[in-house]
């Protein structure tokens, strides 16, 4: 079974706050995630890992009345954020929960574990039931 | 092969897929090291598939796959013994069993049981249930790691890697390539045929749309499961379980609409059923449950025969259901046959019957998790005339649902009551007790 694991840098952090952190701090921290990366490759559970750019980048988009687009913002810095994604594919939910505590633990400043918040949900991918 | 495109390649893939678990058990017969023997033979059947349609099907394909199999697994052997060398630990007598490597045209002594070792071997119950079905795809089904990647949507990469990791799990278990004790088998067995229905129900899906693949997975199923039943022909779980199947894939075209979408048993087209496919599956059942033994496969194909057989939903023999359900429900303490078991008990003595039996699931926690309950419950609520429970508990199973056909099918059954237009009438009389809205 298929899940994604979002990641959401919490409210505040705006621009990535991980970008002032000391070289050892930011070297620590993604030495951390490619090795968690690596172990979901070598575990036959990676499906897809995707980071996305800074909320200083993001708009939001709608359709104005001719159908073009007309876009709002950036906002950098006022709400918790998508900082990127994670798809994985499981033999349980227990297993997608335990990957996301262990991301969630990624060391932060002076090697202290972040506690990020990782939403964990289904992805819409199973088969329907034989019978229904 | 899974994507061939024309007759040619097609008939090539099913040779060699048909070879494979010879080969291979011949080959892993030899080598102990199954992981080693698997690999080898992987790469004979890419060599085979890239040099035959070119040169030609070899006169003996089986010596061919073999000679090119072992030449692998030597040519890997003496690199290994080269590094080897300069440590000093020369197992000499390894490399001379090995030097020897058959001709091409040698006729290779096969073992009828090889295909049966492998695929007790590949569904091991120490292997999850994701790595024994990626195994016994590749190594008894004889698909390429990137056709089964395809058809998980997973990158290949990954289920490189799943397989690998399953080889590696079961050589640190220290299973040997041999068949299982007679203490052992029946357990062993019923792993097997657990594995090819999981592997069946993960193809039973819409034809349409991005799970295009998946159907090939049923196909690969039933062909599994004729493998076993010709080793097996005495087994009347096999034979159930290959009826269960057939019966079941005889209403694939019936099963969905043009956009994929889910069509309920009592609303199919009944004449699209593949009555081939009906009359194959109930003469199986028909024979494996005349010699005793019965068990929960030939149940559950006996009762999908039932409903095949009958041309209209309500000549449908439900007493007769009810009363396998029973037999089931008595033999296996599964939540999903209690579920099946109350529709029966409904659509016999009414849905109030069939409601309460639903009560001590609600308890029940292997039920957590799963969707299933509330989707019968609507059912059974929508039976009785009850709409308003009925579309709460549509609604809820909608919500739980990992499937985007089930997900929309549900949806839509909810959203019609709520617009009040439920296009035919409750297939019983509904309930007097019930309240209706």
């Amino acid at each position: 079974m298929k899940y994604m694991m979002m990641m959401h840098a919490p409210q505040g952090t705006g621009d990535y706050a991980i970008n002032s952190w000391s070289p050892e701090d930011f070297e620590a921290h993604i030495a951390f995630l490619q090795r968690f990366n690596k172990e979901l490759k070598e575990s036959g559970e990676w499906v897809d890992v995707q980071a996305l750019a800074p909320p200083a980048q993001a708009k939001l988009v709608r359709a104005g009345k001719d159908g073009a687009p007309v876009t709002d913002g950036p906002f950098p810095e006022s709400k918790e954020f998508l900082a990127g994604f994670w798809i994985v594919d499981v033999d349980s939910p227990e297993r997608a929960y335990e990957l996301a505590a262990k991301a969630s633990a990624a060391p932060g400043p002076g090697g202290v574990p972040l506690y990020t918040p990782i939403e964990v949900r289904p992805v819409m991918s199973a088969p329907p039931p034989v019978d229904v | 092969m899974l994507r061939h495109s024309n007759t040619t390649d097609t008939d090539l893939g099913h040779l060699l897929r048909e070879l494979a678990p010879q080969v291979l058990g011949a080959v892993a017969r030899r080598h102990t090291d199954f992981a080693i023997a698997e690999d080898a033979m992987q790469e004979a059947l890419l060599a085979a598939a890239e040099q035959w349609p070119a040169e030609g099907i070899p006169a003996n394909p089986r010596g061919w796959l073999y000679h090119v199999a072992l030449r692998r697994i030597t040519d890997r052997l003496r690199s290994d013994l080269a590094r080897r060398r300069r440590e000093e630990t020369v197992a000499s007598d390894v490399w001379a069993e090995w030097a020897f490597v058959p001709s091409p045209d040698s006729d290779v002594g096969m073992d009828e049981d090889d295909t049966l070792v492998l695929l007790f071997m590949c569904c091991h119950p120490v292997l999850t249930p994701s790595s024994a079905i990626a195994l016994t795809l590749r190594a008894v089904g004889g698909l390429t790691t990137a056709e089964i990647a395809g058809a998980f949507l997973v990158p290949e990469a990954t289920m490189a890697q799943r397989i690998s990791r399953a080889k590696q799990r079961i050589k640190a278990s220290g299973i040997p390539f041999n068949m299982p004790t007679d203490g052992e088998r029946a357990q062993r067995l019923s792993a097997v045929l657990h594995v090819l229905y999981l592997i069946f129900s993960e193809g039973y899906t819409s034809s349409a749309g991005p799970d295009l693949h998946r159907t090939d997975l049923s196909n690969e199923a039933i062909r599994l499961t004729r493998l076993l039943r010709a080793r097996l022909p005495e087994d009347g779980e096999v034979a159930g379980l290959l009826a269960l199947m057939l019966l079941t894939d005889a209403r694939r075209a019936a099963r969905t609409g043009p956009t994929g979408e889910i069509i309920p048993l009592d609303e199919q087209d009944r004449t699209l059923w593949d009555q081939r496919l009906i009359a194959e599956g109930t003469a199986l059942v028909t024979e494996a449950l005349s010699r005793g033994a019965v068990g929960p496969y030939q149940l559950q194909a006996a009762i999908a025969a039932l409903h095949d057989e009958a041309a209209r939903p309500e000549d449908t023999d439900w007493p007769q259901i009810l009363a396998l359900y029973g037999l089931l429900k008595r033999m296996s303490d599964n939540p999903m046959v209690a579920l099946n078991h109350a529709i029966a008990v409904a659509m016999v003595h009414g849905p109030a019957a069939g409601l309460d039996l639903l009560k001590p699931l609600d308890t029940d926690a292997r039920m957590r998790g799963t969707h299933r309950l509330d989707a019968v419950r609507a059912h059974l609520y929508e039976m009785s005339g009850d709409h308003n429970q009925a579309i709460t508990h549509y609604r809820a199973a909608a919500d739980r649902t990992a499937s985007i056909p089930e997900r929309n099918y549900l949806t839509l059954k909810a959203a019609r009551l709520a617009a009040g237009q439920h296009t035919r009438e409750p297939t019983l009389d509904a309930d007097p007790t019930s309240p209706r809205t």
